[in-house]
């Protein structure tokens, strides 16, 4: 038996009793980056497939996705800062071991990129707002024609920014629940598989829902079993690893995880689109609304319940 | 040059003098703490063992803080000493996530804040604030770089442990057991 107690009244706010200095605009980012990172990753593959014309949502209308969620998910980023005045101090240095200087890097070009991926399409999505100005109708036109080079550029990008998310949790080994190298690779499947359903969700002709409705149930099969990959890690894990684990199998958040996640994020919309994959007729929205549902409730998850688990005390 | 803090739990009696010393010495806001002690109970009645720690920033050598840093406002000065500049620090929390310790708080100004080893006492060849101050005298400060100072000395001569050494940290402050 051991008990041990603070005798000198250490009361840290937002330490003691629980670690609590990340809040929700942390998950909500994690969630938009992701989503984010999934649609320019679809959108830059089907352009250099030269599938464009026959994949018009993808490439076009929910192109406008990425540049809102990102710049969402910066000022949610810049609310979350306790010495916001000083985020510039970001850009003044290149750190490479840590990856919340990549992802700041990442996301400076990644967020301008995104706007004028939408530039390029300007015409052919807002027919009715013709900005007049010279500058910008040469810009558009200069970009659409080297739009191949964006979407080059944007594969590295989409990747790095879907994975750094998890990778950004993981490189914390004070945190036993996000110390798995799992983390980084299970967050980018993730922001895929929300993306293709955001995809889902917009897509107009059957043709792309269902393409899209294929690569969401694989990317659903991928992340249950990179699931079941964390969870064995930790259950194979030193004490302190077991003692994060259980906090999602049997403890405070089992019922968040397994309830929104695993089964109406992932099991139920597996299921519904194999079924309207085989032939019957499912309103294909559900599933993609219960996948993004299930992918914001993921980040909460592991945002909240990483911070309770650490090492003493 | 190797700083190191050698604290003996034989001796410390838990009076709290090196937290209020501290808070006094560094300027520590109301209701925060660089350093504090905590009771370890250890076994069931009648045979039970109580430990006393006074615990603070282990300034590691691997300082997963300093990894994890985005800006470098948190870095190892000579002596291997962790420091944060506050006005680098942008208050993003990763050096709080990454401290198996809890050791950094985030002060009410905003910039991140921890113990510093009384870098600005050291650096004049003084003691830290708390090591000076301890009535029963359990608290040591040296080099360890130097096989004759207090410090390498009586880790030589008696058992001690450090906190959570499976963080791969590093630390550096001891506990003589």
């Amino acid at each position: 038996m051991q008990e041990e107690l603070f005798t000198s009244g250490r009361n840290i706010p937002h330490i003691d009793p629980s670690l609590e200095i990340w809040h929700w605009p942390i998950s909500v980012y994690l969630f938009l980056g992701g989503l984010a990172a999934g649609l320019l990753f679809f959108m830059a593959i089907i352009t250099l497939m030269e599938k464009d014309k026959e994949y018009p949502t993808v490439v076009k209308y929910a192109s406008i996705i990425p540049p809102i969620a990102l710049s969402l998910g910066l000022l949610a980023l810049i609310y979350d800062l306790k010495h916001p005045l000083y985020a510039w101090q970001l850009y003044m240095t290149v750190r490479i071991e840590s990856p919340m200087s990549w992802g700041a890097w990442v996301l400076l070009v990644t967020t301008p990129m995104s706007f004028l991926w939408v530039i390029s399409y300007w015409k052919e999505m807002f027919p009715k707002w013709n900005i007049k100005f010279n500058w910008f109708q040469k810009l558009e036109a200069f970009l659409a024609k080297n739009r191949k080079y964006m979407a080059m550029a944007f594969i590295p990008l989409s990747i790095v920014l879907g994975i750094y998310t998890g990778i950004l949790l993981s490189a914390f080994n004070a945190r036993p629940l996000w110390n798995n190298a799992i983390l980084g690779p299970l967050f980018l499947t993730s922001g895929l598989s929300t993306g293709a359903a955001a995809i889902i969700l917009m897509a107009k002709t059957a043709k792309e829902k269902h393409l899209f409705g294929k690569i969401d149930l694989v990317l659903i099969i991928v992340e249950l079993g990179l699931i079941i990959h964390m969870l064995m890690g930790m259950y194979a894990g030193s004490e302190v690893q077991l003692e994060a684990m259980q906090l999602l199998v049997g403890g405070e958040f089992t019922l968040m995880f397994f309830g929104f996640v695993v089964i109406l994020g992932l099991l139920v919309p597996a299921v519904m689109e194999l079924t309207e994959l085989v032939g019957f007729k499912v309103p294909v929205a559900i599933p993609a609304i219960l996948v993004l549902i299930g992918g914001l409730v993921f980040r909460f998850v592991m945002v909240e319940a990483g911070q309770i688990t650490r090492y003493l005390y | 040059m190797r700083y190191a803090m050698v604290i003996d739990t034989l001796k410390c009696v838990g009076c709290s003098d090196c937290v209020v010393a501290c808070q006094t010495e560094n300027n520590v806001p109301i209701g925060y703490c660089r350093d504090w002690i905590t009771e370890t109970v250890n076994g069931a009645y009648p045979n039970v063992e109580l430990e006393l720690k006074s615990e603070r920033c282990n300034h590691c050598d691997n300082a997963p803080c300093v990894r994890c840093c985005p800006t470098g406002a948190s870095h190892i000065v000579e002596g291997g000493i962790v420091l944060v500049t506050p006005n680098e620090c942008i208050g993003c929390g990763a050096c709080i996530q990454s401290c198996p310790y809890d050791a950094r708080y985030s002060h009410p100004e905003g910039y991140v804040d921890k113990c510093t080893f009384c870098h600005h006492r050291v650096e004049k060849g003084q003691q830290p604030a708390c090591v000076s101050v301890c009535p029963t005298k359990c608290m040591y400060f040296g080099d360890l770089d130097d096989p004759n100072s207090e410090v390498s000395q009586l880790l030589k001569n008696r058992t001690w442990k450090t906190l959570a050494p499976e963080a791969g940290t590093k630390p550096h402050v001891f506990y003589l057991i």
